[in-house]
């Protein structure tokens, strides 16, 4: 089920913080985040992100596409390499 | 055979049906079309006047988006979610389902056809094993 509109969507209210105040003070070192669950917000354009994955971090530089998703759709946390026989394609 | 919508050539039947030809007509905006260009659904699309297929024409170009354009939409936003490496952009990729489905059984509408593979377990050796 999509969330009430009501609510607005959710923004980590640190992170979001952080984000404006590095937008503020030129370009910074990317922000470390745990919070796949933010939403990106307009306000992140420009931002660099290091979005965690459950064991590594993703670099994920903001686009104005990117608007509206979650930070966590940019940094995938499984690995799949294929099955066991099946040649790769060349 | 009426023409409406570019290439769209529905047969005779009842105008509520054949509208439903056009892509991105279903039966809710074929009856809506017909309401707002004040044509009785129940005529056959072959006993139109020229004026009423016109005016059908009218309406669908006006204010609803079909055909060609709509699929152009349609492809636009995959293509947006491919450039910008989300998680959705990836399985359609890889062609595998996008909602988050199953895909250890089924979602062969979006695999294709089955692959065999050699030696796997079938069903009646898993029972015996």
């Amino acid at each position: 089920m999509s969330r009430s509109l009501k609510k607005g969507p959710f923004v980590d209210q640190r992170l979001f913080e952080k984000a404006q105040r590095a937008k503020q003070g030129g370009q910074h070192a990317a922000i470390r985040t745990w919070s796949r669950r933010c939403t990106i917000v307009p306000e992140f354009i420009g931002c660099t992100f290091e979005v965690h994955n459950g064991k590594m971090f993703h670099k994920v530089l903001v686009t104005e596409d990117m608007v509206g998703h979650k930070l966590g759709e940019f940094s995938p946390s499984r690995t799949f390499r294929g099955h066991s026989g099946t040649r790769k394609k060349t | 055979m009426p023409r409406i919508a570019g290439v769209d050539i529905p047969a005779d039947k009842r105008i509520e049906i054949s509208l439903r030809y056009i892509y991105g007509v279903g039966p809710y905006l074929a009856l809506q079309v017909l309401k707002e260009a004040g044509i009785e659904p129940g005529v056959r699309a072959k006993n139109l006047t020229e004026d009423e297929v016109a005016r059908i024409a009218g309406v669908l170009d006006r204010s609803y988006v079909v055909e060609g354009q709509l699929r152009r939409q349609v492809a636009q936003n995959i293509a947006r979610l491919r450039d910008i490496g989300c998680y959705r952009g990836m399985r359609h990729r890889r062609g595998l389902p996008v909602r988050g489905q199953r895909t250890r059984s089924n979602a062969r509408t979006r695999k294709g056809p089955k692959k065999t593979v050699a030696g796997k377990k079938g069903v009646k050796e898993m029972h015996r094993g």
